[in-house]
């Protein structure tokens, strides 16, 4: 399987594959984006219990599970890299970096945004928020990382450590955590205990999942496509394709 | 040479070393005391609050102070190029690596135990809410150690590396401090602790196992 995919696994052709497919996966996460959005904000009844507060879900729960997602993803395209030396897997799991930790950064602001109103506070020591900050704060260690290395191959190896070691640690932390604010202050406050949902609230959810999915997608090529310009800069193909003859 | 002799020739040169800079190595141990007593400075004099949040300024001040001694893990073996001879040592670099980590633990946190042990005895913790402490940090500092040294691997010879390495190691701490702390807490309100320190010793032998490849993986990832 990995010798029909390798030709794709090179900077050049993946270069192109990126420019050919990321306007239809940006095409895609719009019209998903449309669709989840009105099913979420218009169509969908607002809850018996928190109203129209809770339409925050249609942004909040997408983003957490990107969040972790793109840790993931960032691990293993690491591994590959650093595994199979294969540069394409070093490309993925940078330009993968900031968009996770947008994801968690847009996770805990739109979860803060929803407390207010519900819990009636910005912020509770409560397991899975305290998990989804720490997540945070292993993404900015990655990015720090990162900037602090000059070499990039060598950034992005010695990344691809950290990011496995975090896929390790990421559930000891989130389990350490739950035993941690049980034991602090028992039910203080409990999340909306997840009643099965209504399918005209959870239709919308999975279309904004979706949306999540090929938005982050379509970035990604974006962001690979400028990781590669900078890696291959002194490479033939690539001046080539930038000054319009191909040589390939 | 066998690979085991090879580390024991590792650990004792380290150990070697931090004898003879002993003065080094007690930097750690004032700054944990600084730390230790700025909070009763910033709380007031308040004997109960204080007693009741020693266990936490303790654990603490202990994370902060390994955190500094982190960088000298490799950082004299970087400069003086001896690390680059470890890495094409025909050894397995997983063992040498933890040679040196256990000298490490042996001059940064052992000293920090004794510390830990005299002061939580001076400020007026109880018996029992000592030893739980001090057990957990028994079974919590070679966490510190062996994750923290990874960190200090991925950085070696970097700039404003100390900083750098606090931002990647704290996150990662999270759950020795959690058990360590919730283990002083029960033992305090007279709750059994049998717990905490299993999950403490259990996360102890999965770094003691892991760590070591993913350490010798980031030295060479760095200085390949």
């Amino acid at each position: 399987m990995f010798k029909r995919f390798h030709p794709y696994a090179t900077p050049m052709h993946f270069h192109r594959l990126a420019m050919r497919l990321s306007p239809w996966l940006f095409a895609l996460s719009a019209v998903l984006f449309a669709a989840g959005l009105t099913g979420g904000l218009l169509l969908a009844p607002a809850d018996y219990q928190q109203g129209e507060s809770f339409r925050i879900i249609y942004l909040h729960v997408p983003s957490a599970w990107m969040s972790m997602l793109v840790y993931l993803v960032m691990a293993g395209a690491g591994g590959v890299g650093l595994i199979w030396k294969v540069k394409l897997g070093d490309i993925i799991a940078r330009a993968s970096a900031p968009l996770g930790a947008s994801f968690t950064f847009l996770a805990l602001v739109t979860g803060s945004l929803w407390g207010k109103p519900m819990w009636g506070t910005w912020w509770v020591w409560d397991a899975r928020l305290t998990s989804e900050l720490i997540l945070l704060f292993l993404y900015l260690g990655y990015l720090a990382l990162q900037s602090a290395i000059e070499d990039r191959r060598a950034a992005a190896r010695a990344g691809a450590v950290l990011a496995i070691v975090g896929v390790v640690n990421i559930p000891i932390i989130h389990y350490s955590v739950a035993w941690w604010s049980t034991l602090h202050q028992g039910a203080t406050v409990s999340k909306f205990d997840a009643p099965s949902m209504a399918t005209s609230m959870l239709i919308p959810l999975l279309l904004m999942a979706l949306a999540f999915q090929a938005y982050f997608f379509a970035v990604l090529m974006v962001r690979a496509r400028c990781e590669i310009l900078e890696f291959e800069q002194h490479t033939a193909w690539l001046r080539a394709e930038v000054s319009g003859d191909p040589i390939a | 040479m066998s690979a085991r002799q090879a580390t024991t020739a590792v650990l004792h040169r380290d150990l070697r070393r931090g004898w003879r800079r002993r003065g080094d190595v007690a930097q750690p141990l004032i700054f944990f005391a600084l730390v230790v007593y700025l909070f009763p400075i910033a709380i007031g004099p308040l004997p109960e609050t204080l007693r009741a949040l020693l266990p936490a300024i303790l654990w603490v001040a202990a994370v902060l102070a390994t955190v500094l001694t982190l960088p000298e893990v490799f950082a004299a073996d970087h400069a003086d190029g001896s690390l680059e001879l470890l890495l094409t040592s025909p050894h397995p670099l997983a063992l040498l690596v933890l040679g040196k980590i256990a000298a490490h633990w042996c001059t940064g946190a052992a000293p920090l135990l004794a510390m830990s042990a005299a002061l939580g005895a001076i400020l007026g913790l109880d018996a029992p809410t000592l030893a739980a402490l001090l057990g957990g940090m028994a079974l919590g500092t070679p966490v510190l150690a062996l994750v923290g040294s990874l960190a200090s691997a991925l950085t070696v010879g970097l700039r404003g590396g100390t900083l750098l390495l606090a931002l990647i190691t704290l996150p990662l701490y999270i759950p020795v401090l959690i058990f360590g702390t919730a283990a002083a807490r029960n033992a305090a309100l007279g709750l059994p602790v049998a717990a905490e320190m299993f999950f403490l010793a259990g996360l102890s032998v999965l770094a003691l196992t892991l760590t070591p490849f993913a350490i010798a993986a980031a030295l060479r990832a760095r200085l390949d």
